[in-house]
């Protein structure tokens, strides 16, 4: 193949895949420019959108990796069943993962702003937009990778393509849509 | 072999997420910085999370093709190689059509769903900036970890898409920053 061809293919290949996941980066966008007053009434909070959502794509994107692979290789049977040990650790796990990481962004970035003396939020007020977006967008997120792995399979489709585009466009607009819900439950609560 | 208790997954993962938290902390610092010209500007606030998930996705493409073919035993790591050339064309093709797409998007969805302070002239400008750098540095970046990670002998599937990816990232904030601060 001459690189013309090879680069013809790549981006026919990549094309939809990538204007997918703008659609849903676009989503996540709006909701976040809607965002300016929370932003503004917690200083801090913009501080863990990278890692926030960073994390949910590594949690659940590897979720849906494990029980893609566990499918291929027959350790899970193709209907989901919660009764399954694997895959209730490993969903479990993930969701583990998801709210540990996601309390530990927040300290960590308490800290960080704390020590370079710039204007922040109560530690509280992060912990606690933290553990509620993070236990509603695992929960959330959860679903959509078992729901998409499981039928996708039993429709004779490869889990592998399909797990890390509905991760990459879902997982942020459910990450800043979760945490825009917990800074408003939060301030309710009396938090800034 | 994949290990399959709650506590078993968690040992594997979370040192990795803890590190990769710290990283993204970093652009997290720089996007903080940038607060208040962010919300000033809310159709550049728009542009932030698909400005990092497109990056990402450039270099995760990128990487996970240069792996199969390193696999494969079909890479060579020369300017001239076709599957690095041709892949490296194809990223900056993506970024090119798609960028200017997501500007324009951008602008146009926030001025229905609230006002904007911005020309959408100046919003498309920049994120095809933005998109025009970050790819050509998620080839660089992509081509430059599945060559140490073929260097050292470490599997590029395991490695090189996390590192690609958290990378891609951070220069994602990166560049927005610096293209807004030049430009706006």
């Amino acid at each position: 193949m001459s690189i013309r061809q090879t680069a013809l293919e790549a981006y026919r290949e990549a094309l939809p895949v990538v204007a997918l996941s703008a659609v849903g980066g676009l989503f996540a966008g709006v909701v976040l420019g809607g965002m300016e007053a929370e932003l503004a009434a917690v200083p801090g909070l913009l501080l863990l959108v990278p890692a926030l959502l960073a994390t949910r794509g590594n949690v659940y994107g590897s979720l849906g990796a494990r029980l893609a692979s566990a499918l291929h290789q027959g350790l899970i049977d193709p209907r989901f069943d919660f009764a399954d040990r694997r895959t209730r650790a490993a969903v479990a796990a993930a969701i583990a993962n998801g709210v540990l990481v996601s309390c530990f962004a927040a300290t960590a970035g308490f800290a960080l702003l704390s020590a370079l003396g710039r204007d922040h939020a109560t530690l509280a007020t992060l912990l606690g937009i933290a553990l509620i977006a993070g236990t509603v967008s695992g929960i959330l997120l959860t679903i959509a990778v078992v729901v998409v792995v499981f039928l996708g399979y039993r429709r004779g489709l490869n889990p592998d393509t399909l797990a890390g585009p509905v991760v990459t466009t879902t997982g942020d607009v459910v990450g800043i849509a979760t945490m825009l819900a917990a800074a408003r439950i939060v301030l309710v609560l009396g938090g800034g | 072999m994949a290990r399959w208790t709650v506590r078993e997954i968690l040992a594997d993962m979370l040192p990795v997420l803890v590190v990769l938290t710290l990283v993204e902390l970093g652009s997290g610092l720089v996007l903080d910085t940038l607060q208040e010209t962010l919300l000033q500007y809310p159709s550049l606030l728009v542009l932030v999370p698909v400005t990092i998930g497109m990056a990402g996705n450039l270099g995760a493409i990128m990487a996970s093709r240069l792996s199969t073919a390193t696999h494969l035993g079909l890479l060579s790591f020369e300017p001239t190689d076709e599957t690095l050339a041709g892949n490296a064309i194809a990223t900056v093709a993506l970024a090119a059509t798609l960028f200017p797409v997501v500007g324009a998007s951008a602008w146009a969805v926030q001025s229905v769903v609230g006002q904007t302070a911005l020309p959408v002239a100046t919003v498309v400008f920049v994120a095809t900036l933005c998109g025009g750098i970050l790819a050509v540095l998620s080839v660089v970046v992509s081509v430059a970890a599945t060559y140490v990670a073929f260097r050292v002998g470490a599997d590029p599937d395991d490695v090189v898409l996390p590192v690609v990816t958290n990378t891609c990232d951070v220069l994602g904030v990166l560049v927005l920053f610096a293209v807004v601060r030049l430009f706006v």
